[in-house]
């Protein structure tokens, strides 16, 4: 404890030399910014007239959800246009909102900030969200529980985007749980079936262990500065110690590797693939689980100053994106397959916040072309379930492809951007953070590098692997299913995402559009030169990718797929079982949490007999059978009670005078 | 002379208290007397809250102080600050809540109702005399009066073993109360004594020696440590919570049990404060203990009502860490937790008491799939357990984390610890939740969901969920100048930030 405090309690010698740093944003004058909030307001607003109206909203309610979510894309899109009229470096405007907490010298209020780093997030969150809004009046069509799912969405989508524009951790944290409390109520959808309740449960509390850190770190910032409002914490960062903005980098990380399925708080993601579909693909891909990113990329002026606490989100990032690889190759299920993958890429995006100041700018950027492929590939998934039965398991897909067109097209879409090649999204995002990857100083460089080109090999081995056994190859149908293509309403969400999937790198990078955009935010950084050459590593990443896909149709779309999973490699066994995840939580958690409870409860029994029965009471237990069998006259004998008392205090009082 | 606030909101409820105990056996009015004496008090009290000043410098306001017992120095003196203040609405807000909530609770036999509405309305009048006492022998007379009622309450309306659990109740809070009696009469000795000697302001700031402050201490801290209830002297608790009525439960937990922490505030850390240094160490760590404790106990309980009952004692744990950081965050969060555990646990407890009826059974593995018996009360359910679990944007959040980073100030490993309660707060309100409403559908005969009653027990305490979650600044304001005094009496000093931000113009600040 001592040197914890000691550190906390010490004021950094260079305190006094940063006082002056001015850390305020603008506050709105005017414009559609001043009405920022209607982002947050409009989808609650539908959240909660879908769950208060009742059944009277069952007819419209889920239309009305999808309007407000698209509103709330308006207005985020002319909160853009008000931005691109000021210079890039006043593109950040704060808007205040109430006194929220005042309490001796801490105050804090709500205000959101809107600069391009959360615009960007406000743009990906509302846009695949609101056409996921769509792609689910047709995928929910026949649910009798449409509306409850409707209203969760809306909720979701408020609390997402509270997340992101919310101007200090605190607010954050409103956000930050309120997705974790959507992602709760709609993995647990459908929770009749008791799987999909536990696996809500699970969701919520691993989320809980994660969201400790969040807690810790700000309880150290009040310490430190003071304060939690983004601008005081970061225009100050640079006056703590050293150990100090290490422990609240470490904890942010915590409270990221539970919200975006980093190791070592994984074990949720695969089992939260018990929410609908479009749940997975607008939650647990495209941007509920990039919280954490944010989180980190939105400290950056902390993790600047702390290059330990950096090193070990790279390393986090980078055994993820291997342990998600190695994951998403063993399993059979295309929802939890592609959840492997989803967790994979976010180690990506990790291992880039990593890096520093070369990778924020492409863990960014690499978090919005993943949002578009991995939601298109989910709705897409969700599709060929809709097809299939609501079956999930790929040894009984196969040769889909002419059965489901749009299906596969806009599939194939998300599948190439995922694996990298070249000129689709992917390429342009993943590329850039290999690269980077290589330019970590001195061993880090070698490490990171080659994990994250064994990964994209990795990728596309599995990707194709899913690819080619859900579309390809011979149809292992079950007897009862007539496969078929899903209406309007889901197809062009899928296409309007597969689009994005193919294009959204060459609009946003080539052009500086992204870069220019985010630099006020990250500003330009200076990097070392890769260990090998740029060509090489491009060359190397084309050529696993090749690699990877090429084995992959050799054994699933060119050889027989067995209906039933072969036995397997040791380590094939182990992908299947999350490599041991689950075991290892139950050993050293689960199961000492059992039995604590079980201990509590027997000592609490026991307290309560000696309670009863035990030393300094049993003279007042006599009593009180006394009393109980005298339950008539109780009243009198408590008023005697009372009366001895009275007596009592007379008694002492005359003997103290 | 200044309208007579307090005694007003003192004898009103037990005026009504005696109407509905005197209304003809077969009057129907029982309910709707009682309800209006409830509803006349909580406006009464909140005309009171008009007049009561935040920015006041004097201890209490809204005195009114008459003398008693001159010869022993007792004095019928009421007052009230901040934290009584709030004590004071919260009890007056749940009062008719309860009202409506039990208002199916006890069949018009006899004159049972009547007694049952009575004993309610006489309960709240002791909530607000043990809240407003500034005259430390007058406190002792409530703490020691309210016990009658709640005895009734749960001896004569409980449920099977309600006889061993009033008496269990009653007996424990007797031996801390007679515990008590011991230290008032010592503290008075110590003081001025006079006709006034027992007033709460003469008695602050003592001279006292070492020994006898500590001796002293230990005695108001016992009994205060049973109501609160805190490990290991919490064990009266669930047996009473699991056999009163729901709407009993929430007086007696989520209102008189506050008398405990606001004990600990008023008497033990203002009149003691070396005393108070001294045990600091040994509360942080029985707080601590209960918090952790309370946890696991909720975690293995499948009664209901006792495990509403044993997460008010883990959070009963923080609001006393929250009291014992001596930080101004942590201390202003313990006493919004105060308030905002009162909505929480009438929360859990009435909507409990909602499925409680239905099913016939308290047991959580009667139930399963309730999700889709009684939607409107399982969700109601499940907002309750998502304030329980202090989630961002409801009432407890903003207190439970108050106490966290206050405490965090002063201990940052303790701090850190209480946090691990999160971790766990989430485990016992989802399981409970995963137990009782989730899985297939049960085979029932048809189950009415909320009743248009129940929703007017259930809309006003979810209001003060969201209220008290966005907007706490109001209440904070009342309770902030009541915590800083209490920690001037305790000699506290405020924790400063490691680095200077004064001159970096934070836009929060």
């Amino acid at each position: 404890m001592s040197l914890l405090e000691s550190t906390l309690l010490s004021v950094a010698p260079a305190a006094a030399d940063i006082g002056t740093n001015s850390g305020s944003y603008a506050v709105v004058d005017g414009g559609v910014a001043a009405v920022g909030w209607l982002m947050v307001a409009l989808p609650l607003l539908g959240a909660a007239v879908l769950l208060l109206g009742g059944r009277a909203t069952d007819r419209w309610g889920p239309l009305l959800a999808t309007v407000l979510s698209w509103s709330a894309f308006v207005v985020g899109v002319l909160v853009i246009v008000q931005m691109l009229g000021l210079a890039p470096e006043d593109r950040a405007l704060q808007l205040p909102m109430w006194e929220w907490v005042a309490a001796g010298s801490f105050s804090l209020t709500a205000g959101l900030l809107m600069d391009p780093l959360s615009m960007a997030f406000v743009m990906l969150i509302t846009f695949v969200g609101s056409l996921i809004h769509v792609y689910s009046l047709g995928y929910m069509e026949h649910d009798p529980d449409k509306r409850r799912f409707f209203a969760y969405l809306n909720l979701f989508v408020a609390a997402m985007l509270l997340l992101v524009l919310a101007d200090s951790y605190m607010l954050l944290f409103v956000g930050w749980e309120g997705v974790g409390l959507a992602s709760y109520l709609l993995i647990g959808f459908w929770n009749h079936n008791p799987a999909f309740a536990s696996a809500a449960n699970k969701a919520f509390i691993v989320n809980r262990v994660g969201d400790l850190g969040l807690i810790t770190a700000m309880a150290l910032m009040l310490a430190t500065f003071g304060a939690l409002d983004f601008a005081t914490v970061h225009a100050n960062a640079s006056g703590a110690s050293g150990t100090v903005l290490t422990l609240i980098g470490l904890a942010l990380l915590l409270a990221a590797t539970g919200k975006s399925a980093q190791f070592p708080l994984q074990s949720w993601l695969g089992d939260a693939m018990a929410g609908p579909t479009p749940v997975s693909a607008l939650i647990h891909a495209a941007t509920m689980v990039t919280a954490g990113v944010y989180l980190v990329a939105r400290s950056q002026a902390i993790y600047d100053l702390t290059p330990d606490a950096r090193l070990v989100v790279a390393v986090v990032g980078a055994i993820t994106l291997l342990y998600g690889a190695i994951v998403g190759s063993a399993k059979d299920d295309i929802k939890k397959a592609l959840a492997a993958s989803t967790m994979s890429q976010i180690g990506y995006m990790m291992l880039a916040v990593g890096l520093g100041p070369i990778g924020y700018v492409y863990a960014i950027f690499h978090l919005l072309t993943h949002g578009f492929f991995k939601a298109g590939m989910f709705l897409g998934a969700g599709s060929v379930m809709h097809a299939m039965g609501d079956q999930v398991d790929m040894r009984r897909f196969g040769a889909l492809s002419t059965k489901v067109k749009i299906t596969w097209l806009t599939f194939a879409a998300g599948w190439l951007a995922i694996i990298g090649f070249p000129f689709t999204a992917g390429w342009f995002s993943k590329d850039h953070i290999i690269e980077s990857a290589f330019t970590a100083p001195g061993w880090q460089g070698w490490v990171f590098g080659l994990v994250a080109l064994l990964g994209a090999g990795i990728t596309a081995f599995y990707m194709s692997r899913l690819f080619f056994m859900t579309f390809h190859g011979k149809a292992r149908w079950t007897d009862d299913v007539h496969p078929h293509e899903s209406p309007l309403t889901m197809t062009v969400p899928m296409m309007v995402l597969a689009l994005g999937s193919l294009v959204l790198g060459a609009v946003l990078y080539p052009t500086g559009i992204l870069t220019g955009w985010l630099d006020p935010v990250f500003g330009t950084a200076e990097h070392g030169e890769p260990l090998i050459p740029l060509l090489a590593i491009q060359v190397s990443v084309f050529v696993l990718m090749l690699l990877g896909a090429g084995l992959a149709w050799k054994m699933y779309a060119a050889g027989d797929v067995p209906q039933e999973a072969p036995h397997g490699s040791a380590l094939t066994r182990a992908a299947r079982r999350d490599l041991y995840q689950d075991d290892v939580n139950d050993t050293f958690f689960v199961g000492p949490t059992r039995t604590l409870a079980r201990t509590a409860v027997e000592t609490d029994r026991d307290l309560v007999q000696a309670g009863l029965t035990g030393g300094t009471t049993a003279g007042l237990t006599g009593l009180a059978s006394y009393l109980r069998k005298a339950q008539n006259g109780f009243v009198r004998s408590y008023a005697l009670t009372m009366l001895i008392g009275v007596v009592a205090i007379l008694g002492a009082v005359w003997v103290m005078q | 002379m200044n309208f007579p606030w307090l005694t007003t909101l003192l004898v009103l409820p037990l005026l009504g208290a005696l109407v509905v105990a005197l209304l003809p056996r077969a009057s129907t009015a029982v309910r709707p007397v009682a309800l209006g004496f409830s509803l006349l008090t909580l406006a009464v009290g909140v005309a009171m809250t008009t007049q009561f000043r935040t920015g006041s410098d004097e201890p209490f306001q809204l005195t009114e102080t008459y003398s008693w017992i001159p010869q022993f120095g007792v004095s019928y003196a009421l007052g009230i600050d901040g934290i009584s203040l709030t004590m004071i609405l919260l009890g007056l807000v749940l009062v008719p809540i309860c009202i409506v909530a039990a208002w199916d609770d006890v069949p018009a036999v006899d004159r049972r109702q009547h007694t049952y509405f009575a004993l309610m309305l006489a309960l709240a009048s002791m909530m607000v005399g043990v809240f407003a006492a500034v005259d430390v022998f007058l406190f002792y007379v409530f703490f020691e009066a309210m016990l009658i009622p709640v005895f009734f309450l749960i001896g004569v309306f409980g449920g099977a073993r309600r006889w061993q659990a009033a008496t269990t109740f009653l007996l424990y809070s007797l031996v801390g109360g007679l515990v008590m009696l011991v230290a008032v009469i010592g503290v008075y000795l110590a003081g001025p004594r006079g006709p006034e000697g027992f007033l709460v302001t003469n008695l602050t700031g003592l001279d006292l020696s070492v020994a006898a402050g500590r001796w002293l201490f230990v005695g108001f801290f016992i009994a205060f440590a049973i109501k609160a209830p805190m490990w290991p002297v919490h064990t009266w608790l669930p047996l009473a919570a699991e056999q009163a009525r729901p709407a009993t439960s929430v007086l007696l937990v989520g209102v008189l049990d506050k008398v405990g922490t606001y004990g600990m505030i008023r008497f033990v850390v203002t009149m003691f404060p070396e005393a108070t240094q001294w045990a600091t160490p040994v509360i942080l760590a029985l707080a601590l203990v209960s918090m952790f404790v309370g946890a696991f106990l909720a975690i293995g309980s499948n009664d209901i009502l006792r495990l509403i009952a044993y997460t008010s004692v883990s959070h009963f744990g923080f609001i006393v860490l929250g009291i014992f950081a001596f930080t101004t965050v942590g201390g202003a969060g313990a006493t919004l937790y105060m308030v905002n555990h009162g909505f929480t646990t009438a929360g859990l407890f009435l909507v409990a008491g909602m499925l409680i009826v239905r099913r016939g059974s308290r047991d959580l593995r009667d139930f399963g799939g309730w999700q889709r018996v009684t939607p409107l009360i399982a969700g109601s359910l499940l907002v309750a357990g998502l304030s329980g679990l202090a989630l961002p944007g409801l009432n407890s959040f903003v207190s439970e984390f108050m106490v966290i980073i206050g405490l965090f100030q002063r201990h940052p490993w303790l701090g850190f610890l209480a946090a691990l309660g999160v971790i766990l707060a989430a485990v016992y309100i989802l399981v409970m939740y995963q137990k009782l409403a989730t899985g297939p559908r049960p085979q029932l005969a048809d189950v009415p969901d909320m009743t248009g009653r129940e929703k007017f027990v259930v809309a006003p305490i979810i209001a003060a969920f969201l209220i008290l979650g966005f907007f706490p600044q109001p209440v904070l304001d009342v309770l902030e100048p009541a915590v800083e005094q209490t920690l001037q009496h305790a000699g506290a000093s405020e924790p400063e930030p490691a680095v200077d931000t004064a001159n970096a113009e934070g836009s929060g600040r």
